[in-house]
């Protein structure tokens, strides 16, 4: 065994649990935000992607994702089952860690991303369908997306992290505009809500909405500042430039939402620290903290006023996928372009206005452009012949009758004394 | 005997047992409910949508009392009920045939 180093290695090993937390912060948020009828049935998606998620990430997930690339758009077939693993060890000199850490820690992300689509088709979709959705999405759009993004190999991996050399260090790609995509796919073929913009469907319990986003919140160190795969100056750099978008954004969500609604809200307050986070993702090891704070800043205004956009444009992205994590994800990659700085990250570059003219800027573009349609492409095509064959909505009077009953014998609060409360 | 039902706002329920207890009432019950009257169809805006909200929270008082102390007590209520805005409820009374304390098996009056 060659020498590992144990800081990073324990950085790493701490922040796979942390982005492991995510997922159930996210179904406590995400719980929180839809009616009572069917809060168990959207938590129930998160705990399933944890789940099916795993299991492929053992049996193929990681080595297709992260083996040797064949010509740069997916990985080989070394690793099935992990094998080739154990005691093996990753990265460059003087920072390695091993394989399996970094194994543990790629396979948290598979997890939240595919978990954030299921606010995208809350209170509608067949759970049976979701759990098939969720391990043919992992197979043939995440592992595509995860390789050409991440894996870099020495110049030979990902082709769009090692040809285009576009950067997105936490997943601005490969999570956010991947699940913003994806998301908008599933929420037109799936159809609209019964009563989308007719009932008001608010939040049915904002305390679990806060509890979630600060679960979020805490667990976003991890996804950002473990994405350094060190425990040093890089990792620390990202984790302050998180906190300060996250607050920043929180803030300007609600200053806009006081200056158009006449209220500041909490559901507000939590979805700009979200979209904060989102945009700070991949910019958070390549830029300065005070271009975190203008990210952060902008990041809050920009997706308060996405997240509107579906009710013009007819598509219902129930829990702001779309607007949170599609659009934060594209500002973030394109602020890359305009400010990161070499003096941030030696290994990053020089955007716009640090003089390193649009060279990176198009590169994020392309980042940008491939991932988008792809998701959007591939997650479409997937719904689609799910809808198709076994079927994806829901019959309308599941819908109504909520789905925690029909698809879970359950009822999150009782409301009703389904159990034996007489 | 009849039977005093008021829908009323949930901020005034306190104001309006306290006056009830001071009027000698031996009790009542009360339940949370929805509702609307003529103050329906207000909108309100959320998350940067508009929506019309139809049922608002309210809350049922309802007191059993005899014929002669009904009108006494209907003042009571309303009066205590009453902030001039729009939204302050309603109250009707209906006529009771039987009434009998559980525990004790009393009727009519007795079990007022």
């Amino acid at each position: 065994m060659q020498a590992i180093n144990s800081g990073d290695t324990a950085w790493v090993l701490a922040s796979g649990a942390l982005v492991l937390f995510m997922t159930p912060g996210l179904a406590i948020f995400y719980g929180g935000m839809v009616r009572a009828k069917s809060a168990l049935n959207m938590m129930m998606m998160s705990f399933a992607a944890i789940g099916i998620t795993t299991i492929i990430w053992v049996l193929y997930g990681y080595s297709l994702a992260f083996g040797k690339s064949n010509n740069g758009i997916i990985g080989s077939l070394d690793h099935l089952g992990l094998a080739a693993t154990l005691d093996q060890v990753t990265g460059p000199e003087g920072h390695q860690i091993p394989v399996l850490a970094f194994a543990m820690f790629q396979l948290t992300f598979a997890i939240i991303t595919v978990a954030l689509l299921s606010g995208a088709i809350a209170d509608r979709a067949k759970f049976g369908s979701w759990v098939l959705f969720v391990a043919v999405w992992i197979t043939l759009v995440y592992l595509p997306v995860a390789h050409w993004a991440f894996a870099s190999q020495s110049g030979t991996g990902g082709w769009i992290i090692d040809k285009v050399k576009a950067l997105d260090f936490a997943g601005g790609t490969v999570v956010e505009i991947n699940s913003g995509a994806a998301a908008l796919a599933l929420a037109i073929v799936l159809g609209k809500r019964d009563g989308f913009k007719r009932d008001p469907m608010r939040p049915h319990n904002m305390p679990l909405v806060l509890l979630g986003a600060g679960m979020l919140w805490f667990g976003w160190f991890g996804f950002n500042a473990g994405s350094a795969l060190s425990a040093g100056s890089l990792a620390a750099t990202a984790m302050i430039n998180t906190q300060i978008a996250t607050a920043a954004a929180a803030m300007t969500w609600i200053a806009y939402e006081k200056k158009r609604d006449g209220k500041a809200t909490t559901l507000g307050v939590a979805s700009g620290a979200i979209a904060g986070a989102v945009a700070i993702t991949p910019a958070c090891g390549f830029v300065n903290p005070l271009g975190a704070l203008i990210l952060g800043l902008i990041a809050g205004v920009a997706s308060a006023w996405a997240v509107t956009r579906k009710y013009k444009l007819g598509y219902d992205d129930s829990l702001d996928v779309v607007g949170v994590h599609g659009v934060g994800g594209i500002l973030g990659m394109l602020a890359i372009g305009l400010i990161a700085t070499v003096t941030a990250n030696e290994a990053g570059a020089n955007g716009l206005f640090f003089h390193g003219g649009t060279t990176q800027l198009g590169r994020q573009m392309i980042a940008i452009v491939a991932v988008a349609l792809f998701s959007f492409a591939a997650t479409w095509i997937i719904a689609t012949l799910i809808q198709k064959t076994i079927g994806f909505r829901v019959y309308r009077d599941d819908e109504l009758n909520g789905l925690d009953t029909t698809f879970h014998a359950e009822s999150a609060y009782d409301i009703t004394g389904n159990s034996n409360r007489y | 005997m009849k039977l005093i039902t008021a829908i009323v706002k949930p901020a005034k329920v306190d104001d309006i047992k306290v006056a009830l207890q001071a009027a000698g009432v031996a009790g009542m019950t009360v339940s949370e409910t929805r509702g609307f009257g003529r103050q329906k169809g207000h909108t309100e805006i959320y998350r940067g949508a508009e929506y019309t909200v139809d049922f608002i929270p309210k809350v049922r008082i309802e007191v059993l009392v005899d014929d002669a102390e009904a009108q006494s007590i209907i003042d009571t209520i309303v009066t205590a009920a009453n902030t001039g805005s729009i939204g302050d409820g309603k109250l009707w009374v209906t006529p009771v045939e039987q009434v009998i304390r559980i525990r004790t098996g009393e009727r009519g009056g007795d079990a007022l």
